[in-house]
C-alpha cells in the first residue's frame, strides 16, 4: 500500500499522526480497519481458492491424480474452515460493512473505534491460531469444516488446535455485531431516519443481530469439541450416555443462520448497486428493508434442514422443512423487488452491474436447488452428494463471492481516488461467469446421479462430468486473475475517479473522493430518501 | 478541523446489554443439553444430584448475591463522588470472587477426590447418565468459574481508574459495565444453582 500516488490533499490515507506500518495496525479510523479487514479476508480468499483448484485437480479423472486420500480430506477441510471462517463470515461486515456503513448513517466512525480494532485483531489471532494447526501436532485437520463428531472427538489430527481458532474468530465477528448494531442505533446523523437508511444498512443490521445471537452458541459448540478431545466429557459419545445428534443440532443452530451472515451483507450490497446503474429508486424499499430482518428471524429456525438423514424424528423434519420453505418467501420478496427496479430502468451495464446481475440469477439457481434441498423426500435422494456442493457454491459463491467482487468494483474507487478500466473488468467478469456455471452446474448433475460430496474417488460414469467441472474451474481462475489485476493496477495506476461518477445518492458519494479522517466537514443533515436521485441533485 | 471526542453513555450501555446477551447464549448451549439429557435420563440425574454438596452450592450462592449488592452500592457510591467507598466496596466485591473461586476449588476437590471427574474410572462403571450429569456440571461451572476470574479481573481494572481519577460521577460507565457485567455471571449462577444442586 505505497503511499506516494495519493493526492496531495487531506485525505484519510495522509492525514494521520502515526506513520509506517502502525498508522494502520494500530488505526481506529473505520476506513483503516475495513482496507485491513479487506487485505486479510482478500489473502485469504486467494489461499481458499488455490486450495478449492487443487481439489478439482484431484478430482479430474478417476483414482489418484495429484495427492493422496488423507491429503485431499485435509484440503477439503482447510478449504471450507478458511472460505467460511476467514473470509466471507468477515468479509462483508469487517472490510465493506467497516469502510462504508458509518458515511452511509452520516457518522464519524463506528460506536466503539478501538473495539473495532480489536475485532480485527482477534480475528488475525484467530487465523494465526488455525494456520499453526494445519503445521503442526497431528497435522491439518480432516473433519470437514463441520467438525462432526464422533470423528472430531477421534482423529489424531490437529483439530482441538484449528477449533480453537474459529473460536477466537467468532468472537471477533460477535464484537463487531455489536459495534455495529449500536452504531446504527446511536450514531444515524440528523434526518437519517430508519426509512431513510441505504439498504446496505439495513442488510448490515439485520446481520449483525444474527453475529450477536447466533456466534455464541458456535462458541460453546467449539469449547465442548476441545472438551471431548482434551478432558474425555463423552457428552456426544454413545458409550458414555452422549449423543452425537446433540453436536449436530448445536453446531447448525449457528451454521445455518451464519449462512445468512453470507448473503445477508452480498444482498445489500446488490441492492444499493441495481438502482444506480438502473437510474431509478429502489422498487420496494420497505420490503427489502423487512425482508432483511425477516431472512434473518426466519433464518434462524430452520437448522434441522440440515440433519434430515442423521436420525431426528419424522415430526421434526417435516416441521424444520415447512420452516425452509418460509424463509424463500423474503428471498424471493428481494429478487421480485429488484427484478422490477430494473423494469424501465435506463440501464449501464458497467462492471458493478454486471456483477449485480449474475447475483440475481446465480442466487436464483442456488435459491431453487435449496428449495429441493429443503423439501424432505427429495433431500433424502440427493443429501450428501455433489449437489449440495453445487447449491452451496451457487448461493454462496455465486452469491455472496459475486456481490463482493462487484462491492470492490462498485466502491473501492471511491476510496483509492483512481478506477479500473471498464474493458478487461467485463471480459474477466465474462470468464468468471462462464467458468462458474460450467464448474458448479456439473456438480450439481453430478450430485442428482449420485456422486457423493467428499469421497476422494469415483466411478468411472462420473468422469466427463468431473473433467468438465475442472475445466470450468480453470477458466474461472483466469477470468478471478484478470480481474484482480486489472482492479488493483487501475487502483493504484488507473484514471482519476471523481467524488460521484457512477450517479449514486447515498451519503458516501456525497463527500470527496477519497474521503477525509472525519468523513464529514460538518455533520451532515439528511433532507432525503438513499435512493432519491432527483433531490440528490442528479439529472 | 477538530470536534470534540464522542461520548455516548446509553450507547455503551448499549453495547454492554448486546455482549451479556451473547454471554447468555453461550451458557444457553448448556443449559440446552441439561434439559435434553435431563428428559432422557430422569433417574440418573436424581442419584447423581444427591451426590452434590448442597453446603459449597448455598455458600456460594450467599456470596454472589452478597457482590452483586456490593457492586450495585459502589455504583451508587461514586455518583455520590465518594471514592474511598467506592474502592472498598469494589474490593468487597473482588473479595467475594476470590472467596467464590476457592469455595468451588474446595468444592471440586472433594468430588475429585470420591473420584467423580469427566472419565473416571467410577463414572465408566455407573451408569451412563450419571457421567453425562458430572460432564455437564464440570462444563457450566468450571465455565462459570471463568467468568468470575474475568468478572474480578475487569472489577480490578475499575478500580484502578476509579483510583486513578479516571471513573467520577460525571464519568461512571466504566463502573456501570463492570457492575452489569457482574450482576450477569452473578445471574447465571442463580440459574446453575437450582439445575445442579436443588431441584434434582
Amino acid at each position: 500500500m505505497s503511499m506516494v500516488e495519493r493526492p496531495a490533499t487531506s485525505s484519510f490515507w495522509n492525514d494521520t499522526g502515526k506513520t509506517g506500518i502502525a498508522a494502520w495496525i494500530f488505526s481506529t479510523d473505520h476506513k483503516r480497519i475495513g482496507l485491513l479487514y479487506f487485505y486479510s479476508v482478500l489473502g485469504f480468499f486467494l489461499v481458499g481458492v488455490l486450495l478449492g483448484l487443487l481439489l478439482r485437480i484431484e478430482l479430474m479423472a478417476p483414482g489418484r491424480t495429484i495427492m493422496g486420500p488423507q491429503t485431499y480430506n485435509a484440503l477439503f477441510t482447510v478449504h471450507g474452515v478458511v472460505m467460511i471462517f476467514l473470509f466471507i463470515i468477515p468479509g462483508f461486515p469487517g472490510a465493506f460493512g467497516n469502510l462504508l456503513m458509518p458515511i452511509q448513517i452520516g457518522a464519524r466512525d463506528v460506536a466503539f473505534p478501538r473495539l473495532n480494532l480489536l475485532s480485527w485483531w482477534l480475528y488475525m489471532i484467530g487465523a494465526a491460531t488455525i494456520l499453526t494447526a494445519l503445521f503442526t501436532g497431528g497435522g491439518p485437520p480432516d473433519t470437514g469444516w463441520t467438525f462432526y463428531v464422533p470423528f472430531s472427538a477421534r482423529t489424531g489430527t490437529n483439530v482441538s488446535l484449528a477449533v480453537l481458532g474459529v473460536f477466537i474468530v467468532g468472537f471477533s465477528s460477535i464484537l463487531t455485531g455489536v459495534n455495529f448494531v449500536t452504531t446504527i442505533h446511536r450514531l444515524r446523523a440528523e434526518g437519517m431516519t430508519w426509512g431513510r437508511l441505504p439498504l446496505f444498512v439495513w442488510s448490515l443490521y439485520a446481520t449483525a443481530w444474527v453475529q450477536i445471537l447466533a456466534t455464541p452458541i458456535l462458541g460453546i459448540t467449539l469449547v465442548l469439541i476441545i472438551a471431548e478431545r482434551l478432558l474425555g466429557t463423552g457428552l456426544f459419545d454413545p458409550g458414555r450416555g452422549g449423543d452425537p445428534l446433540m453436536y449436530q443440532h448445536l453446531f447448525w443452530i449457528y451454521s445455518h443462520p451464519a449462512v445468512y451472515i453470507m448473503i445477508l451483507p452480498a444482498m445489500g450490497v446488490v441492492t444499493e448497486i441495481i438502482p444506480v446503474f438502473s437510474r431509478k429508486p429502489i422498487f420496494g424499499y420497505k420490503m427489502i428493508a423487512f425482508s432483511s430482518l425477516a431472512i434473518a428471524a426466519a433464518g434462524s429456525l430452520v437448522w434441522g434442514h440440515h440433519m434430515y438423514t442423521s436420525g431426528m424424528s419424522d415430526n421434526a423434519v417435516l416441521v424444520f422443512s415447512f420452516l425452509t420453505f418460509i424463509v424463500a418467501i423474503p428471498s424471493a420478496i428481494k429478487v421480485f423487488n429488484w427484478v422490477s427496479t430494473l423494469y424501465k430502468g435506463s440501464i449501464s451495464l458497467e462492471a458493478p452491474m454486471l456483477f449485480a446481475l449474475s447475483f440475481i440469477l446465480l442466487f436464483s439457481i442456488g435459491g431453487l436447488a435449496g428449495l429441493i434441498l429443503g423439501a424432505a423426500a427429495t433431500d433424502i435422494h440427493v443429501h450428501d452428494t455433489h449437489f449440495v456442493v453445487g447449491h452451496f457454491h451457487y448461493v454462496i459463491f455465486g452469491g455472496s463471492g459475486f456481490a463482493f467482487l462487484g462491492a470492490m468494483h462498485y466502491w473501492l474507487p471511491k476510496f483509492y481516488g483512481r478506477r479500473y478500466a471498464e474493458k478487461p473488468a467485463v471480459v474477466g467478469w465474462a470468464m468468471m461467469f462462464v467458468g462458474f456455471n460450467i464448474l458448479y452446474f456439473s456438480m450439481m448433475v453430478l450430485g442428482m446421479k449420485g456422486m457423493p460430496r467428499r469421497y476422494y474417488d469415483y466411478l468411472p460414469e462420473f468422469a466427463p462430468l468431473n473433467l468438465a467441472s475442472t475445466i470450468g474451474s480453470w477458466i474461472l481462475a483466469a477470468g478471478l486473475v484478470l480481474l484482480l489485476v486489472n482492479l488493483f493496477r487501475g487502483l493504484f495506476r488507473g484514471e482519476p475517479f471523481g467524488n460521484n461518477p457512477w450517479g449514486g445518492a447515498t451519503l458516501e458519494w456525497a463527500i470527496p473522493t477519497p474521503p477525509s479522517t472525519e468523513n464529514f466537514e460538518q455533520d451532515p443533515v439528511v433532507t432525503h430518501g438513499p435512493y432519491d436521485f432527483k433531490r440528490a441533485g442528479m439529472p | 478541523m477538530s470536534r470534540p471526542p464522542h461520548r455516548d453513555y446509553a450507547g455503551a450501555k448499549l453495547g454492554m446489554w448486546l455482549f451479556l446477551f451473547t454471554e447468555l447464549i453461550l451458557f444457553g448451549g448448556l443449559f440446552l443439553l441439561y434439559a435434553v439429557y435431563l428428559a432422557r435420563y430422569p433417574h440418573e440425574f436424581a442419584a447423581a444430584g444427591r451426590e452434590m454438596h448442597l453446603a459449597f452450592g448455598v455458600a456460594n450462592t450467599v456470596i454472589l448475591i452478597t457482590s452483586s449488592l456490593l457492586a450495585a452500592m459502589a455504583v451508587t457510591a461514586v455518583q455520590r463522588d465518594d471514592r474511598r467507598t467506592t474502592l472498598a466496596l469494589l474490593g468487597g466485591t473482588i473479595l467475594c470472587a476470590a472467596i467464590f473461586l476457592v469455595d468451588k476449588y474446595l468444592e471440586w476437590g472433594a468430588e475429585i477426590g470420591r473420584g467423580i471427574y469427566p472419565d473416571s474410572p467410577r463414572l465408566a462403571a455407573g451408569p451412563p447418565g450419571e457421567s453425562v450429569f458430572f460432564s455437564l456440571y464440570y462444563l457450566t461451572t468450571g465455565l462459570h468459574g471463568l467468568h468470575v476470574l474475568i468478572g474480578g479481573a475487569l472489577l480490578a481494572v475499575v478500580a484502578a481508574r476509579v483510583k486513578r481519577g479516571a471513573i467520577h460521577p460525571g464519568d461512571y460507565v466504566w463502573l456501570e459495565n463492570g457492575a452489569l457485567y457482574w450482576h450477569l455471571v452473578d445471574l447465571i449462577w442463580i440459574f446453575i444453582f437450582p439445575l445442579y444442586y436443588l431441584v434434582l
